[in-house]
């Protein structure tokens, strides 16, 4: 059994059954009680109440850290910080308090707290309203950073983050909420730190987050059109990271394009790429490619905003690249391209 | 404060502070590692108030939060394995001086991070709210940390929710090496939550008498929910920032006049006077607390250094 529903209504729904199951969940964030500017908490303090779905000021440090102390007084809460662009006014209380409360304390104390934030461009939001900040919470040791893609696995992996002992970053993407997509009637948790591959193929493996999977499967249609068949893979979270299954990938394909929305310089694509050389250098017939938004602030004007996102036309030039000068060249387009060179 | 409350409030302080002068020399010894703040000087305010606590209240304090946790119930050989780095230490070596955190007693911890905990002990008062219990949340903060952004805008989510927090300032005029003139023109840290309309009083934190009766008069109100409430405690850190600190920056006071203020004095002297204790009992009370500091020195040197293997045990609940 289940429904077609958006990225936002699944999580919702989520948050609710969540709620229901335990009452020590609790919702805590800007205006959530309002359902927040995406809708994505509507319902619920209709459901719940104001006092479980508390609307707070604009003060991101203070509620982190509120957040933080209930979770370690044996409350579950599931915070919003509205824009990922705005965890910056609570990284000290997320770094310094959240992801090492349990180590500094010898494991007396637990942080059983999600933080839900989304990121992303394309709707002309400026610079401070779209970044992909991930790859900063991924150098933390303690958090977990989970990045859906799609509404049934928001939905799962939410279930998983609510239950997980201890902090997790739920980092969802604003220009995914209003897609539709089957999600389960009823919600299982997905466990953290297993990958789904997408799509299989064999000529290249694709490691995509969030939007870009959904970019990779467009992108591995066009060049299945040319004869080559690219694996998609998403690995749903970042920390735990699932690099079996990318590696196991790419001892059958032997080529490997990593893609984020991020900016490539310091992204967590290239963790994954030296974590992939580290395991597979040998299986590897190509040097390991990139794909990711360049290394400048997000404009504001319509046409520079679409020119800067990565997307399709970037995976599948990618693809291509990675065949230049490679002796097993397998893809036939590239090699009549070079020969009329 | 009955005249057992005042025995026990006295021989708290006294553990706080032969503790704290152990721990002191042990820094300069190369025995106790690390960032070492002792509150010489102020052990009245943390001794007035944690006695009056239970186990299910929670406490939250900074980086100089010995006394704070000692205070609390944090049993004083544990705490000092802690700062030796020891697997014995209250969170098995891997906390340290600034991040000490004894959950069976309540003491939900002390943090590095100026005004860090400020906004997590509302945290523990909402939980406490939201299951409908009786249990309050305590948080120690010097008067440098009421100028960061994270403690007022905790002031005034405090304010809006109405939580049983009670805000507890140590004003001891510095903030690290600055006097508080040089950082803002509050006198007050009480001063700085007017606009609130919190429950807020200022009172001489060496007067232990003093501290214990304003805070019980908050505690009493916090259990039926209402809060929050701001004691403000005057107070005087003997010693420098840290152990080490030459503290060139202030003129050290003259040991007569110290003696008028040290809240040991004090307590002990008024005790004495009004026929409680006689300098022997008095005496004696001075002599148990040095007698368990040098047992805590023992344990903490008998005791092993944690195994490598802990550093990722515990990275992930």
């Amino acid at each position: 059994m289940s429904r077609n529903e958006t990225y936002v209504k699944a999580v919702g729904r989520a948050l609710a059954d969540a709620m229901r199951a335990d009452e020590r969940v609790f919702v805590i964030g800007e205006d959530v009680a309002e359902g927040g500017p995406y809708t994505t908490t509507a319902g619920l303090s209709e459901e719940f109440g104001r006092e479980r779905v508390r609307n707070t000021p604009i003060s991101e440090a203070a509620i982190t850290g509120v957040a933080i102390g209930a979770a370690q007084s044996g409350m579950r809460p599931v915070l919003e910080i509205m824009y990922i662009d705005f965890l910056t006014l609570a990284l000290d209380q997320l770094v310094n308090a959240a992801a090492k409360a349990h180590a500094m304390s010898g494991g007396q104390l637990t942080v059983p707290l999600v933080l839900r934030t989304q990121g992303g461009a394309g709707q002309r939001g400026g610079a401070q309203h779209s970044q992909s900040l991930e790859s900063w919470l991924t150098h933390v040791p303690g958090l977990k950073v989970v990045m859906p893609s799609g509404a049934a696995d928001a939905a799962g992996l939410m279930a998983a983050a609510i239950l997980d002992p201890g902090p997790v970053v739920f980092v969802e993407h604003k220009a995914l909420y209003f897609r539709r997509e089957d999600v389960p009637e009823t919600i299982e948790p997905i466990e953290l730190g297993r990958a789904r591959t997408v799509r299989t193929g064999d000529d290249v493996t694709i490691v995509a987050t969030s939007r870009m999977v959904g970019e990779a499967l467009a992108a591995a249609q066009e060049l299945a059109e040319e004869g080559i068949e690219a694996e998609v893979i998403d690995p749903r979270t970042l920390v735990p990271f699932d690099l079996d299954t990318i590696v196991a990938s790419v001892r059958r394909t032997n080529r490997l394009v990593v893609a984020h929305e991020a900016v490539v310089h310091g992204g967590f694509g290239a963790e994954v790429v030296a974590a992939v050389q580290e395991a597979a250098f040998d299986d590897l017939d190509a040097p390991i490619g990139r794909v990711g938004a360049p290394f400048a602030p997000i404009p504001f004007s319509p046409p520079l905003e679409d020119a800067y996102l990565p997307g399709r036309q970037q995976l599948v030039d990618a693809v291509r690249r990675l065949s230049v000068g490679s002796p097993s060249l397998r893809l036939p387009y590239i090699g009549a391209g070079l020969t009329s060179a | 404060m009955n005249s057992d409350d005042a025995l026990r409030v006295l021989a708290t302080m006294e553990r706080i502070r032969h503790f704290e002068e152990r721990v002191a020399r042990l820094k300069l010894a190369g025995e106790v590692f690390g960032l070492i703040h002792v509150s010489v000087g102020q052990e009245g305010v943390a001794a007035g108030t944690c006695t009056q606590l239970r186990d299910d209240d929670a406490v939250y304090s900074g980086h100089r939060a010995h006394g704070h946790a000692l205070a609390k119930g944090a049993p004083m050989n544990r705490v000092m394995a802690e700062l030796m780095g020891r697997e014995t230490g209250l969170c098995r070596g891997m906390g340290g001086s600034m991040h000490l955190v004894d959950v069976e007693h309540g003491f939900l911890g002390a943090t590095g991070v100026v005004g860090g905990n400020v906004p997590m002990a509302l945290g523990s008062a909402l939980a406490s709210r939201l299951r409908g219990e009786d249990s309050v949340a305590v948080v120690f903060f010097g008067d440098g940390a009421a100028q960061g952004g994270h403690v007022l805008e905790t002031f005034n989510l405090a304010s809006l929710w109405q939580l049983p927090l009670i805000l507890v300032c140590e004003n001891n005029g510095f903030a690290e090496f600055t006097p508080r003139s040089a950082h803002t023109v509050v006198e007050r840290v009480s001063d700085a939550v007017a606009p609130y309309d919190f429950a807020r009083e200022t009172v001489d934190g060496n007067d232990v008498r003093a501290v214990w009766s304003s805070f019980g008069g908050f505690l009493e109100r916090a259990r039926t929910g209402e809060g929050p409430f701001l004691l403000e405690c005057l107070t005087h850190r003997l010693s420098g920032h840290y152990v080490g600190d030459p503290a060139a920056y202030r003129e050290a006071l003259a040991a007569d006049e110290w003696r008028k203020l040290d809240p040991i004095v004090r307590l002990r002297t008024s005790l004495i006077e009004d026929g409680t204790l006689d300098e022997a009992a008095a005496d004696a009370i001075a002599a148990e607390a040095i007698a368990e500091v040098e047992a805590a020195e023992t344990f903490g040197r008998d005791s092993a250094y944690p195994p490598e293997s802990l550093t990722a045990e515990v990275a992930y609940a």
